[in-house]
């Protein structure tokens, strides 16, 4: 074990921490099950929130996409679509719920930061301290069109504005003393004099001045997650995030990231532990690792259809490929070289260039291994944010995991609901239990609490 | 003459009365809880709707008074999931917002609460609310149009998806089906927003958009408020809307068992005078309340802002609602208003 340089002593009695991240869309969701009620339904998410605190877990955690993805200029119809606004949704969640972190996914190029510092400080005062924002960065023409000021942000600065809004917003959260509120009714005014200092910022990319309209709650201020792999992203979540989601997710990489976190952490004066590190992650559980494998393979071909391949490839192809059989040969007409357009959701800058050499290879590749449009898409799409296994199997390598100190744990990605869920919950979770990695019980309330981060 | 009128309440902090927090038999702080809330809204139960006062400043002005404030929209939402078929209306202001996510929010609390959303549409253009967004005011018809704009699109977006667009054909593997979800292409004065919104057509179709009377954006809403001070000038205003329905803002403070109203508002005032909104404002009686009610013409209903939520809510519920409330029979908010539900514009586009 010696080899494995996380940036962090190994840990003997590391527990693994659990959250779910529910974007509400996408391909991963298999809607032709029958038990997959209304993936949009209050009594959907609500179900998901009561069964995640019957798991312990520390967080629900919801994603977002400002456009409705598309393929070719029309709403792409293969995926589940149709989501909530995450604020608005987890603080109806606030209110029948105990103990389960609510996390928003939430945009800093398409947003106010006055403006979302107030909401994301309501859900946490709402919700007793369990508020969370995930930061992302997401900025591009296509989703700028639904907002007032377009794709206004160059791509190179989007971190800029989000460690300016950041910055803002923690300027807002932190700016009431804590003994800011009279304690009696018979006191002479509602708040101490100077209890409302207004935040100043200017700046081209974020130009403010507020007043805060809320005091800290029990946590001190959301607890703020950051999603982003890029250089910039990291520097983000090395200055200001208290959580990283990612999507380093296999052994070797989640241990180069932490690594490399960590030694960020240690240039901005930052514990090692002053940040937890959640990767992305599927689990497939089955009686025995033959089952589970086959589960797998069902799910993901569920998954990675045979429409899916065609609409794939004519995202790249930039055509309509609809005439062509998934089970036949690759496309042999040329594809436009107009860039990669980032219809189809979130995809980083490195893989919305260079289209035309990625075609190139996967022509390469499907030669060689003789691949139909339907192999070939298979062939290319990743496998590696999965966990497949017995429950005692994942366990073993979570643990693992975790011990190390390459990860604190995982977001977990549903596929069959409440299915795919409520096998953690019942079967996995007592596992991790056993083996001394995971909690019996709360011990505290809060979203922070649940994490083990320092107070603020 | 008694006339039932449709009944609705403002929920915001502890009363409309500026003192109100003195009064409330709380710390000052509790009212930024999620339990104050859930008491809040669990007294408003036989109202047909509650509404959420805000302001992207702190509430009670800059003086004594000045108080922390939730935001409406995530006030609302908590309250969806709470018991109870009452209506939800925030208060949420188009000139700080981005129309984008004001429209998602409130389609979101529709969804959320199975069809009790509306919207009270604000369009603050004073200098220190426009500057938490680093924001310009547009002054005179500009700031109208805009109202107008930011209405227009989030009603567009409420219809972007049609509400048979969830197809889910397995056989084709189409989830939906793309011909019933629209970009909207909206294009206004100062933004544009492409569509289709992000979150499917509400139960509602469309949410409740209640404008307040000043802003003269009637033609966009489906409920005007009308702030005026005497039943006259009520009835003047009432006549020349063309929203469906019309309701008055009625500011009150109640008798109370040995303390009448007046000298509650005169203690209240001793702290804070309590300024003129413009609104009607009744000081005495329940019965003297009932008697107000009955003048008003013109009227579908009233919104009532108690001066201390604590004291004056629980007698509007108790005694004014079942002698004069009116709800009609339904599980959406529309149907207990008696508003239809509109279908998509974009539904007579599909082939
Ligand atoms: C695991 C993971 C989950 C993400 N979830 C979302 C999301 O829900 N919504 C979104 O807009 N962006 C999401 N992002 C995108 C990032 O926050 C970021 O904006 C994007 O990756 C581009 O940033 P980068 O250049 O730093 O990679 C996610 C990224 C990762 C790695």
């Amino acid at each position: 074990m010696s080899s494995i340089d996380t940036g962090a002593p190994h840990d003997p009695h590391a527990h693994v921490h659990l959250g779910v991240f529910y974007t509400g869309v996408g391909s991963q969701f298999i809607w032709s099950d029958p038990g997959l009620g209304d993936h949009q339904s209050i009594e959907t998410y609500l179900e998901i929130a009561r069964l995640l605190e019957r798991g312990l877990f520390d967080a629900f955690f919801l994603g977002e996409g400002l456009r409705v993805r598309e393929n070719r200029g029309q709403v792409l119809e293969l995926d589940v679509a149709g989501r909530p606004d995450a604020i608005t949704q987890l603080s109806a969640l606030a209110a029948a719920t105990d103990r389960i972190g609510l996390v928003a996914t939430q945009n800093t190029t398409y947003n106010y930061p006055a403006d979302l510092a107030r909401r994301l400080a309501s859900l946490d005062l709402l919700s007793d301290g369990r508020a969370g924002w995930n930061i992302v960065t997401t900025d591009n023409a296509w989703t700028g069109a639904n907002f007032r000021h377009g794709g206004w942000l160059e791509h190179e600065r989007r971190y800029e504005r989000a460690t300016q809004f950041v910055e803002a917003a923690k300027a807002l959260w932190g700016s009431w003393s804590a003994d800011a509120i009279a304690e009696s009714a018979e006191a002479k005014s509602w708040a101490a004099a100077g209890a409302f200092p207004e935040v100043v910022r200017r700046s081209d990319l974020v130009n403010l001045r507020a007043t805060a309209t809320l005091p800290a709650s029990r946590q001190g201020r959301p607890v703020l997650f950051q999603a982003g792999d890029s250089d910039g992203g990291r520097e983000l979540a090395a200055t200001h995030a208290d959580v990283v989601f990612s999507a380093n997710t296999t052994f070797e990489k989640a241990v180069a990231y932490a690594a490399d976190l960590r030694a960020r952490l240690a240039r901005h004066g930052r514990g090692a532990d002053s940040l937890r590190i959640l990767p992305g992650a599927a689990v497939v559980l089955g009686d025995t690792e033959a089952e589970a494998q086959e589960k797998a393979e069902w799910i993901r071909n569920e998954q990675l259809s045979a429409p899916r391949a065609i609409a794939f490839l004519e995202q790249y192809w930039g055509s309509d490929l609809s005439a062509y059989d998934p089970h036949g040969p690759l496309p042999d007409i040329e594809p436009t070289d107009a860039e990669l357009d980032p219809s189809r959701g979130t995809i980083s800058i490195a893989d919305r260039t260079g289209k035309l050499d990625r075609i190139a290879a996967w022509r390469t590749l499907a030669a060689e291994k003789n691949l139909s449009i339907l192999g070939l898409y298979r062939e290319v799409s990743p496998r590696e944010r999965s966990f497949v296994g017995t429950p005692a199997q994942i366990a073993d390598l979570w643990v693992h995991y975790v011990r190390a100190r390459a990860v604190d744990g995982f977001n977990l990605t549903p596929y069959l609901l409440p299915s795919s869920l409520t096998d953690v919950v019942d079967k996995l979770v007592p596992e991790l239990q056993e083996r001394g990695a995971y909690r019996t019980a709360y011990q505290g309330s809060t979203l922070r609490e649940h994490l083990d981060l320092p107070p603020i | 003459m008694t006339e039932s009128l449709l009944l609705a309440v403002d929920l915001d902090g502890d009363g409309a009365h500026p003192a109100a927090w003195r009064f409330s038999g709380r710390p000052p702080g509790s009212v930024l809880t999620g339990a104050a809330l859930r008491a809040a809204v669990g007294a408003a139960s036989g109202f047909v709707l509650a509404s959420f006062e805000d302001s992207p400043l702190p509430a009670g002005g800059t003086g004594p008074d000045q108080a922390g404030r939730l935001e409406a929209g995530t006030r609302a939402a908590f309250a969806a999931t709470l018991a109870g078929d009452l209506g939800l209306a925030p208060v949420l202001n188009a000139t700080t917002t981005e129309p984008f996510h004001l429209a998602t929010q409130l389609a979101s609390l529709d969804h959320a609460s199975h069809g009790r959303a509306a919207w009270i549409v604000d369009g603050l253009s004073d200098l220190d609310v426009l500057a938490t967004v680093g924001a310009e005011p547009l002054g005179g018809a500009a700031q109208r149009q805009e109202v107008a704009d930011v209405i227009r699109t989030a009603r567009l977006l409420w219809d972007s998806w049609q509400d048979d667009a969830v197809i889910k054909d397995v056989a084709s593997g189409r989830y939906l089906d793309s011909g019933r979800v629209h970009h909207i292409d909206f294009s206004g004065a100062t933004f544009s927003v492409k569509g289709p919104l992000i979150t499917p057509r509400p139960p509602q179709g469309q949410i409740v958009v209640i404008a307040r009377d000043h802003l003269r954006v009637d033609e966009h809403a489906d409920i005007v408020l009308v702030a005026a001070a005497d039943p006259e000038a009520v009835a003047a205003r009432a006549q020349q809307t063309s929203s469906i329905l019309t309701f008055a803002d009625v500011e009150v403070i109640l008798d109370l068992p040995g303390r009448p109203a007046a000298e509650r508002l005169a203690e209240l005032d001793d702290f804070t005078p309590w300024p003129s909104t413009g609104r009607l404002r009744h000081v005495g009686s329940v019965t003297g309340l009932l008697d107000l009610l009955s003048e008003l013409r013109g009227v579908d209903g009233v919104r009532f802002l108690p001066a201390v939520q604590a004291l004056d809510l629980p007698l509007l519920a108790e005694q004014v609602v079942p002698a004069r409330g009116r709800v009609l029979p339904g599980r959406t908010l529309r149907e207990r208003l008696g508003l239809p539900r509109p279908a998509s514009r974009f539904a007579s586009t599909t082939a």
